[in-house]
């Protein structure tokens, strides 16, 4: 599993802000566009795309991007 | 004792009741004096409800039937059935544009294939009584409303609505009854597998009028009514259990 990949991954969940602002160190929930709707999105990306399951909680208890891709490694 | 919902005499089947409305379905209906035959996929789940019958000349049957050679194992070893309850069931939110082909077939092999597959085997391998009662666990979700992410479910549950109503007319001439119950949320653990939050839940009750969410056994009674000869005149209806919630 790639960070790069990953990131990338992450800002297909968001549909109008741009892919540049997405970095490891993105606190995302600082964003416009963060909603219960991105949280979905972001937990059905992790389902499809790493057959990782991951809670809302655990989502909104992360900070940063690197933050829940951590979390992900340490569930796959 | 007068008691026009009474099971007393009857056999029904109880899908999906090794976890929540399943689960209470079973024991109400076995408490009402149903002997019952329980069906589900986890042999330890399905024991514990088992062991929670009340007494009665109930059986168990480990199938899953979403698939052919699970639910034809299911169907040859009924007795004759004077109910079938329809429970088994999942609810995965997803949001439309994540969508893909398999979740959908996921979806609705539980939640819509399987109840309208085994009704029909039942049917053709002639294993319900005259003036048998149907009862299919649908939602209001789909038939009255939906939610975020919840495209999938509430197709699934809508076609089921659909199915109900052809099924009414198909059987009606052997005054066979084919209904649904419509829950709105019920403290089950379809919703506490972690997709949603402690918060959200806490935000989510606040829409119900009546102030909280449902309990299985609450299902469990309407089922019981649509199950009885209280309601040998209903016929393709849904009853709608839901605390107020779509009154909003």
């Amino acid at each position: 599993m790639e960070l790069s990949q990953f990131i990338q991954d992450f800002a297909s969940c968001f549909e109008d802000t741009d892919a540049s602002e997405f970095t490891a160190t993105t606190t995302f929930k600082d964003l416009d566009e963060w909603d219960s709707l991105t949280t979905l999105a972001i937990i059905g990306m992790c389902n499809k795309k790493y057959a990782t399951k991951v809670t809302g909680a655990e989502i909104r208890e992360s900070a940063t991007i690197q933050d829940v891709y951590n979390l992900l490694t340490t569930k796959q | 004792m007068y008691n026009p919902f009474s099971l007393q005499g009857k056999t029904v089947l109880v899908t999906g009741a090794s976890s929540g409305i399943g689960r209470a379905v079973a024991v109400e209906c076995a408490k009402m004096g149903a002997n019952v035959v329980i069906t589900g996929r986890n042999t330890e789940r399905l024991n514990e409800t088992f062991l929670a019958l009340a007494a009665g000349e109930h059986l168990q049957i480990v199938a899953d039937i979403t698939t052919e050679s699970g639910i034809n194992s299911l169907v040859e070893n009924l007795p004759k059935l004077d109910g079938c309850v329809n429970n088994a069931g999942i609810a995965q939110p997803l949001l439309v544009q994540q969508i893909e082909k398999q979740d959908i077939n996921e979806v609705f092999d539980i939640n819509t294939f399987a109840p309208i597959v085994l009704t029909q085997k039942l049917l053709s391998n002639k294993k319900l009584n005259k003036k048998a009662s149907l009862v299919f666990t649908s939602s209001i979700s789909g038939v009255y409303c939906s939610a975020i992410g919840g495209s999938l479910y509430s197709a699934s549950k809508a076609a089921i609505n659909g199915f109900i109503k052809g099924a009414a007319l198909d059987l009606a001439g052997r005054e066979i009854r084919v209904n649904s119950v419509n829950p709105g949320l019920i403290a089950t653990n379809i919703f506490s597998e972690g997709t949603v939050t402690a918060e959200q839940l806490d935000e989510e009750i606040k829409r119900y009028p009546l102030r909280r969410f449902g309990k299985p056994e609450e299902v469990a009674y309407a089922v019981i009514y649509l199950l009885s000869a209280a309601s040998e005149w209903v016929t393709g209806t849904n009853l709608k259990i839901d605390g107020g919630f779509t009154l909003l």
